[in-house]
């Protein structure tokens, strides 16, 4: 499949295949009033099977890049002008992020009280623990 | 080395060495309890239980009275105004304007850092859902050191609700830090312990096994702790019944377990220790439930920073 490049806008690119709309969706782009391209299952030499998302004209995006680096670790940002490469970011897996993720222990207090959702990384793997209750969060939970 | 104003929320809070102060403080108490009657002259215990518990409460509760103090509280959340709606936070904040420190149990897990977190007066965490019990924590280890002298070295078998037993999570998470503890762990599939309590014992390099077969482990344990299986953490009732007799320990279960084996047992016990183990040697459970008291009014003592003639220490 051929794929336009863009003029101008915004690549996210080496999403791990299958979290290409829960970047969309996590990063709260405005798919009502932007031109938004999810392309799914691209090949990618690194991780066999990749997404990835496209903005166009949007130059000043500004991404939580500890969600995106919760979504999709080892996603890359590209910001494009006049088909240029103006910059080039890479987002991993970050320590710690809080209000990006809910607690999916029923039993969690989180589910009552009015407190900030705050997780933390486990392993490289993309476990995550609850702060308050400790359940596990798994990349395909998210 | 200083307890006072801290809250206990999960074992870990203290550090080895705090809770050997603490459990040296439990013995002089148990030998001369008198001399202890009027260290918390004065100070206020709120005990806040958003859960039945007769148990705990009681323990808690003499253990206050016994060192003097007095008590303020709740053990029916339908009763005030929490049934009403009010947040932890909220609830835990008026009662600072009373008590010198609160007892917190809680359904929710979490719940006990939440009340924590908006206070600065002590918060001992009294059970919070499945999650994480403390303070039984702090009488088991102070019966097995009473008894062995220390927790190095031990295989320690966890047997029953594994899952939502909050005594086993917090249990396990305390002998991480202590050298050669080996754990096995003994329950149904249903019950297993979650990821979390695994992650741990992986990240700590802690030996384990889990499986179902009770009688191939005996003999190799030094401590069996053994835990109901409680009806109210199920969603079903189904599930509750098909599990709940999955391990009865009686006296021929334990036919080929070392002579000192110590059975232990959080309690209140339904039927996952037959009777006739109670006149066993090996049985500890009732001891148990007495050291709880005694290490409760050391912890008391050591958050509030009172010595035995109830003065402030420092
Ligand atoms: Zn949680």
């Amino acid at each position: 499949m051929q794929i336009d490049s863009i003029d101008s806008g915004i690549v996210i690119d080496h999403i791990r295949a299958g979290f290409g709309l829960k970047v969309v969706d996590y990063l709260n782009i405005d798919t009502d009033n932007q031109t938004v391209a999810v392309i799914m299952n691209a090949a990618s030499k690194k991780l066999g099977r990749k997404d990835i998302v496209k903005l166009e004209n949007v130059t000043d995006l500004d991404i939580d890049v500890k969600a995106l680096g919760l979504i999709a670790p080892g996603a890359t940002v590209s910001v494009i002008q006049n088909h240029q490469k103006i910059s080039k970011t890479h987002h991993d897996l970050p320590k710690r992020v809080k209000n990006i993720v809910k607690c999916k222990n029923p039993r969690c207090v989180t589910s009552i009280e009015a407190v900030p959702h705050i997780f933390h990384k486990v392993n490289d793997s993309g476990m995550y623990r609850c702060e308050y209750c400790d359940h596990i969060l798994r990349p395909n939970e998210l | 080395m200083e307890l006072k104003g801290r809250s206990l929320i999960e074992p870990l809070d203290f550090s080895p060495e705090e809770m050997d102060m603490l459990f040296d403080l439990a013995g002089q108490i148990i030998q001369n309890p008198d001399d202890y009657a009027d260290a918390c002259k004065g100070k206020l215990l709120a005990t806040l239980f958003y859960e039945p518990s007769t148990r705990t409460r009681f323990s808690f509760e003499a253990a206050m009275l016994r060192l003097g103090g007095q008590i303020i509280g709740f053990s029916e959340p339908g009763s005030s105004s929490v049934s009403k709606g009010e947040s932890i936070a909220d609830t835990i904040r008026t009662v600072e304007c009373y008590a010198d420190l609160a007892v917190i149990r809680h359904p929710k897990e979490g719940s006990a850092t939440v009340a924590a977190r908006n206070v600065e007066m002590p918060v001992i965490n009294a059970g919070d859902g499945g999650h994480h019990h403390p303070t039984q924590t702090l009488t088991d280890l102070l019966t097995i050191r009473l008894e062995k002298g220390g927790f190095e070295n031990l295989t320690v078998g966890f047997c029953g609700d594994l899952k939502f037993g909050r005594t086993v999570h917090s249990f396990i998470r305390a002998l991480l830090r202590y050298k050669g503890v080996k754990i096995i762990l003994v329950s149904p599939d249903e019950l297993r312990v979650p990821e979390y309590v695994r992650a741990d014992m992986v990240s700590a390099g802690m030996e384990f096994v889990e499986t179902t077969n009770i009688q191939e482990v005996m003999p190799g344990l030094d401590v069996l702790y053994v835990t109901r299986v409680q009806r109210e953490r199920f969603f079903n009732e189904e599930d509750y019944i098909r599990l709940k007799d999955s391990y009865i320990i009686d006296l021929a279960k334990i036919k080929n377990a070392k002579k000192e084996l110590m059975i232990l047992h959080p309690l209140p016990r339904v039927n996952e220790i037959s009777p006739e183990v109670d006149a066993d040697p090996r049985a500890f459970y009732f001891k148990q439930a007495k050291n709880g008291m005694f290490v409760r009014m050391a912890l008391i003592m050591a958050l509030l920073g009172v010595t035995k003639e109830g003065e402030s220490c420092k």
